[in-house]
């Protein structure tokens, strides 16, 4: 069986598990919208003020709720020992961790599709004229956040407290992702607007390093 | 055992005599004075940062191509002697400028980048302790090192992408850079100190977890045929 197609089937179990419960979606929504309204609290922002925040704001808010979310991706199939069976299936241990990179990169996506026109409506900020050029930045840096944060899932599912491993080992990592999204996301909210080519080859390149990473040291991590 | 006093008294001498150096000796920096003397043990400090965390790299890549725990105790002997110096670097930077720039931090790439790098390799020290069995620990360890180091250029360019005000280079900087001869001598002197300090330091923490691991290795023996002798008096009954 080809890697693609193990890891598209892998993705369809972990679509249906997961929209059988929908539990991680809704509990990762509620986080990430706590946090924007918490912000509110916190700064009391005007219109300009969240203009100049709120990439910074949302990005932080995806990186939290991504390090939340991401947890129970390999953790959830140890109390069934199911990662046994997968591993015993005649596919690459990289298929494994493809599909539940797309998986969570489907969720992820599906947060922030909710959250971004949230925090327009709440923050007078709109996103409407630049909706594709944001859904590109948003790809990108979410890509780089889940590919990451499914690897470093499969360290801490065998960790004690993972739960709290899981976003240490990830957010010093993700500094460089951070800086470039928001930089880029910025850049779509100046007057006139534009897509900053230097931030979205960063962004691009983050993403191809850490996804060829995974890839050539995907046998250590899926093995016993 | 002998010659590892011989070359811990040699390492000690040297430090002392770096400190003289460096106090007495090195001539006085024309506008920062008395302060720019911390120099002497920053800089050093900070390449030995480096190369304890370029040690933890190869020590990683090396165990997974080769499965022996050597490799993997000599990256978390790398791991830890090279936090303590970048923790070093981190304390002595904010001292030197809050005289010099008038503020004891700044967002600046190095500084910022050195932070991170001390953050990237604390989680590594602190994954290592939440994973109990040993063979995991190496392997996880050693793939998260390998992360963590591809991740130091792209928080370099980031952050020099982002902001800078560190002083630039002034050994290999350019055109108008330059030591005073008297300095780069000081300097060499302070580094060849404290880089040995640092191999000592490897050497110690490599050997105690050598140590470590056969004492676990002799325990599981002895508790494994501890259980294998219970059973048999349980069958015999």
């Amino acid at each position: 069986m080809t890697t693609a197609r193990a890891a598209a089937i892998l993705l369809s179990k972990e679509l249906r598990l997961e929209f059988r419960t929908r539990e991680l979606l809704t509990t990762t929504i509620v986080f990430a919208l706590v946090v924007v309204v918490l912000f509110s609290f916190a700064f009391e922002p005007t219109t300009a003020e969240s203009r100049r925040y709120g990439p910074g704001l949302l990005w932080i808010a995806f990186l939290f709720a991504g390090s939340l979310m991401l947890n129970p991706s390999f953790a959830r199939e140890q109390s069934n020992d199911t990662l046994d069976a997968l591993r015993m299936a005649p596919i690459s241990p990289f298929a494994i961790l493809l599909g539940k990179m797309l998986a969570n990169f489907i969720f992820l996506a599906i947060a922030e599709a909710i959250l971004v026109p949230v925090f327009g409506v709440l923050y007078n900020v709109s996103f409407v004229a630049v909706a594709g050029r944001l859904i590109f930045v948003l790809a990108l840096g979410t890509l780089g956040l889940v590919v990451t944060g499914t690897v470093f899932s499969s360290i801490s599912a065998h960790a004690r407290m993972r739960e709290l491993l899981l976003p240490l080992l990830l957010l010093p990592i993700l500094t460089p992702l951070l800086i470039a999204s928001v930089e880029a996301t910025a850049r779509l909210l100046t007057d006139p607007p534009e897509l900053d080519r230097t931030w979205v080859a960063f962004l691009a390149g983050f993403d191809i390093v850490f996804m060829t990473a995974s890839w050539l040291l995907s046998d250590y991590l899926v093995e016993e | 055992m002998k010659g590892r006093v011989t070359f811990a008294l040699i390492a000690s001498a040297l430090m002392v005599f770096g400190g003289y150096a460096a106090l007495y000796i090195a001539p006085d920096e024309k506008t920062m004075h008395a302060i720019q003397r911390i120099f002497y043990f920053h800089v050093p400090n900070g390449i030995c940062s480096f190369i304890a965390f370029f040690i933890v790299f190869i020590a990683n890549f090396a165990y997974l191509a080769t499965r022996r725990p050597k490799w993997d105790w000599l990256g978390v002997a790398g791991a830890e002697v090279g936090v303590a110096c970048s923790t070093i670097v981190l304390i002595t930077g904010p001292i030197w400028a809050h005289p010099v720039w008038g503020i004891w931090w700044t967002w600046d790439a190095r500084l910022t980048s050195t932070f991170v790098l001390w953050l990237l390799y604390t989680a590594y020290l602190l994954l290592r302790g939440f994973l109990d069995d040993p063979q995991r620990k190496a392997m996880f360890s050693a793939v998260f090192g390998i992360f963590a180091f591809l991740d130091v250029p792209l928080v370099y360019f980031s952050n020099r992408l982002w902001r800078t005000q560190h002083p630039q280079p002034v050994i290999l900087g350019g055109a108008n850079s330059g030591l005073d001869p008297t300095m780069g001598k000081v300097l060499l002197l302070c580094w060849v100190a404290v880089a040995c300090i640092m191999a000592i330091a490897i050497a110690d923490r490599y050997r105690l977890e050598r140590l470590r691991y056969e004492y676990e290795e002799l325990r599981f023996e002895v508790e494994s045929r501890g259980t294998d002798a219970r059973t048999q008096v349980e069958e015999r009954r």
